[in-house]
C-alpha cells in the first residue's frame, strides 16, 4: 500500500483538489463560519468611527490578489458608507489602481455615493515608504492630482483633509510590500493613527504581531477573514461562496500531509533491502 | 448555463484552461499562455511606469516649471518651491535617474554609483526609523505583558506566549553550545518555530486554494453564467 502511494501519479491529485473546489463553488455545502475576535474587532473597530468623518484606505494590491482582498475592499467600503464617511483611496501598487477604482466606483455606485464628495481615488503614486512620510506634510503634497487629473486640493472632500491628523482610522488592504507593515511602521506609528488591516492569506501571519501589540485594532486574513467580515455584516458575498470549497481544499490538504508522513514513517521502519 | 458574448472574457477564459493545461503535461498551449502573459506583463509595465512614474512625476513639474507655471499656481517662478511641488529640482532626481543608465557604458559605469548612494541612503534612513518607531520598542512593549491578569484563560495565553518568545529566542543564541538548560529551551523554541511554521503553511495553502477558487469562479460566473 506504501509502496503504492508512494509512486502515485501526482496528476492525481491535482484533479482530485480541482473536483474539491468546483463541486463546492456548483453546490454549496453551507458549512458552518464562526466570526474570529479578531474580524469581530475589524468591524467594530469601524463601526465606533464617528458618523461622516472621513478615512484613509489604502488599497496595495494587484489582480493577483483580487479573490481574496476585492471581497474585504468592498465590504468595508460598503460599511464605511453605511456610516455616511467619506473615504480617500490611494494604491502604492502600480498595477493596482484600475483594479481598485473599479471596485472603489462599484460600491459607490451601489450606494449612491459621488466621487470627489463622498469618496476620492487619488491613484498611484510611486515612492513607497517616501509617499507615507509626504503624506505626514500633506495628503495634497503627495497626490496633487487624483487618478482621474483633478486637482486634488479643489475637490469638496479633500477641502477637509490636511494629513493624516484628518483621519480618525487608517483602513489598510494589502497584498505585501509596500502595504501594511511599511503603514504601521512609518505611519501608525509616527502618526498615532487607529489602524486595522485586510491582508492576503500568506502575509498574514506577519501581521499577528502587531495585532497582539495593540498597533492594529482588528485583521482580516486572506479568504477566511473576508468571509468571516462578511458574516459579520449580514452580507453573502464571493469570499462566503468560496469558503466550501477552501474547506474542503484544506481537509485534502491535511489528508495528503498525513498519508505522505504516513508512508515515509513505513518505509523508514521496513528493513532495507 | 448562460454563456459571455463578451470577447475579452473569452479570451481571459481560454487562457486560464491554457495555463490549467500544465497540470496533465507540458504542452503548446501553455506555452503559448506562458509566452504572451511574460511579453503583456513587460509590454504593459513599462508603459505603465512611464505614464504612472516618469511622467506624473517628472516630465509634468519640469514642463510646468519650465513655462512658468508651477504645481501650486499660487505660487510662480522657478524656483518658488514648497513640498510636493519641486519645480526645477526636479532635475537633480531626473539627472540622477539617468546617471544608473551609466551602468551600460562601461567606463563612466561608476557614476551609477551616485544615484545608488542617494536611493540606499534615502531608503535605508525611513526604513530604519519606521523600523525602529514601528517594530523595535512597540514590539518589545507589547511582549512585556503580565503573566498574572485575572482571567485564567488570558493568563495561560501570556504565559504560553512568553515561554515562547524567550524559548524561541534562545535557540538563536549561538554564542553557547546547545546544551543542557539551553539545550532543552532551545528546543522547546523548536516547538514553538514548528507551529508558527504551521500556521504559516496552512494560510499559504489557503492564498492559493483561493487563487484557485477565483479562477473557478471566474469561469462559471462571469464565462458559463452557472451560479
Amino acid at each position: 500500500m506504501s509502496e503504492k502511494l508512494e509512486g502515485f501519479d501526482r496528476r492525481w491529485i491535482f484533479l482530485i483538489m480541482g473536483l474539491l473546489v468546483l463541486l463546492p463553488l456548483l453546490f454549496p455545502l453551507a458549512l458552518p463560519l464562526k466570526v474570529s475576535s479578531r474580524v469581530q474587532a475589524f468591524h467594530d473597530t469601524i463601526a465606533r468611527v464617528p458618523d461622516g468623518s472621513t478615512v484613509l484606505m489604502p488599497c496595495d494590491y494587484d489582480p493577483g490578489a483580487i479573490p481574496e482582498l476585492v471581497p474585504m475592499t468592498q465590504t468595508a467600503l460598503r460599511q464605511l458608507f453605511d456610516k455616511n464617511c467619506k473615504v480617500v483611496v490611494i494604491c502604492l501598487w502600480n498595477g493596482g489602481p484600475g483594479l481598485v477604482d473599479n471596485v472603489v466606483r462599484g460600491v459607490a455606485a451601489e450606494k449612491n455615493r459621488q466621487d470627489g464628495v463622498d469618496f476620492v481615488n487619488l491613484g498611484f503614486k510611486e515612492g513607497r515608504e517616501a509617499v507615507m512620510v509626504v503624506m505626514g506634510q500633506g495628503i495634497a503634497n503627495a497626490f496633487p492630482r487624483d487618478y482621474r487629473g483633478q486637482d486634488t486640493r479643489s475637490l469638496p472632500l479633500m477641502r477637509g483633509v490636511r494629513d493624516y491628523s484628518s483621519f480618525p482610522l487608517l483602513v489598510s488592504i494589502s497584498a505585501g510590500y509596500p502595504g501594511t507593515k511599511e503603514w504601521v511602521q512609518q505611519v501608525q506609528a509616527r502618526f498615532h493613527i487607529p489602524m486595522v488591516a485586510g491582508v492576503t492569506a500568506v502575509s498574514a501571519p506577519e501581521y499577528y504581531p502587531y495585532l497582539q501589540s495593540g498597533q492594529l485594532l482588528g485583521l482580516l486574513g486572506g479568504m477566511a477573514g473576508a468571509a468571516e467580515y462578511e458574516k459579520a455584516r449580514d452580507e453573502k458575498g464571493s469570499a462566503t461562496k468560496g469558503m466550501d470549497a477552501q474547506s474542503m481544499a484544506h481537509i485534502f490538504v491535511a489528508f495528503c500531509i498525513l498519508a505522505g508522513n504516513w508512508v515515509q514513517w513505513r518505509k523508514k521502519r521496513s528493513p532495507a533491502p | 448555463m448562460n454563456l459571455t458574448p463578451d470577447l475579452s472574457i473569452w479570451i481571459s477564459a481560454a487562457l486560464t484552461l491554457f495555463i490549467f493545461s500544465f497540470l496533465y503535461k507540458d504542452n503548446p498551449f501553455y506555452k503559448f499562455a506562458e509566452h504572451l502573459f511574460v511579453g503583456v506583463s513587460a509590454g504593459y509595465y513599462i508603459v505603465l511606469n512611464f505614464w504612472t512614474v516618469i511622467v506624473p512625476n517628472m516630465w509634468d513639474p519640469l514642463l510646468k516649471s519650465f513655462s512658468g507655471q508651477g504645481v501650486n499656481a499660487g505660487r510662480p517662478g522657478l524656483i518658488a518651491v514648497e513640498l510636493g511641488d519641486y519645480r526645477v529640482f526636479m532635475v537633480i532626481p531626473g539627472i540622477l535617474g539617468l546617471l544608473l543608465f551609466t551602468r551600460f557604458f562601461g567606463k563612466i559605469g561608476w557614476m551609477s554609483r551616485w544615484s545608488l548612494a542617494v536611493i540606499i541612503g534615502v531608503y535605508a534612513g525611513i526604513k530604519t526609523t519606521g523600523f525602529a518607531q514601528g517594530d523595535f520598542v512597540a514590539q518589545v512593549q507589547g511582549s512585556l505583558q503580565p503573566l498574572w491578569t485575572g482571567d485564567p484563560g488570558s493568563s495561560i495565553n501570556a504565559v504560553i506566549f512568553t515561554v515562547g518568545l524567550i524559548t524561541s529566542l534562545l535557540f538563536f543564541f549561538y554564542s553557547r553550545e546547545h546544551t543542557g538548560a539551553l539545550g532543552t529551551a532551545s528546543k522547546l523554541g523548536i516547538y514553538f518555530l514548528m507551529v508558527g511554521f504551521g500556521a504559516g503553511y496552512g494560510y499559504t495553502v489557503m492564498s492559493r486554494v483561493s487563487l484557485l477558487i477565483g479562477r473557478l469562479q471566474f469561469l462559471l460566473q462571469d464565462w458559463l453564467g452557472v451560479g
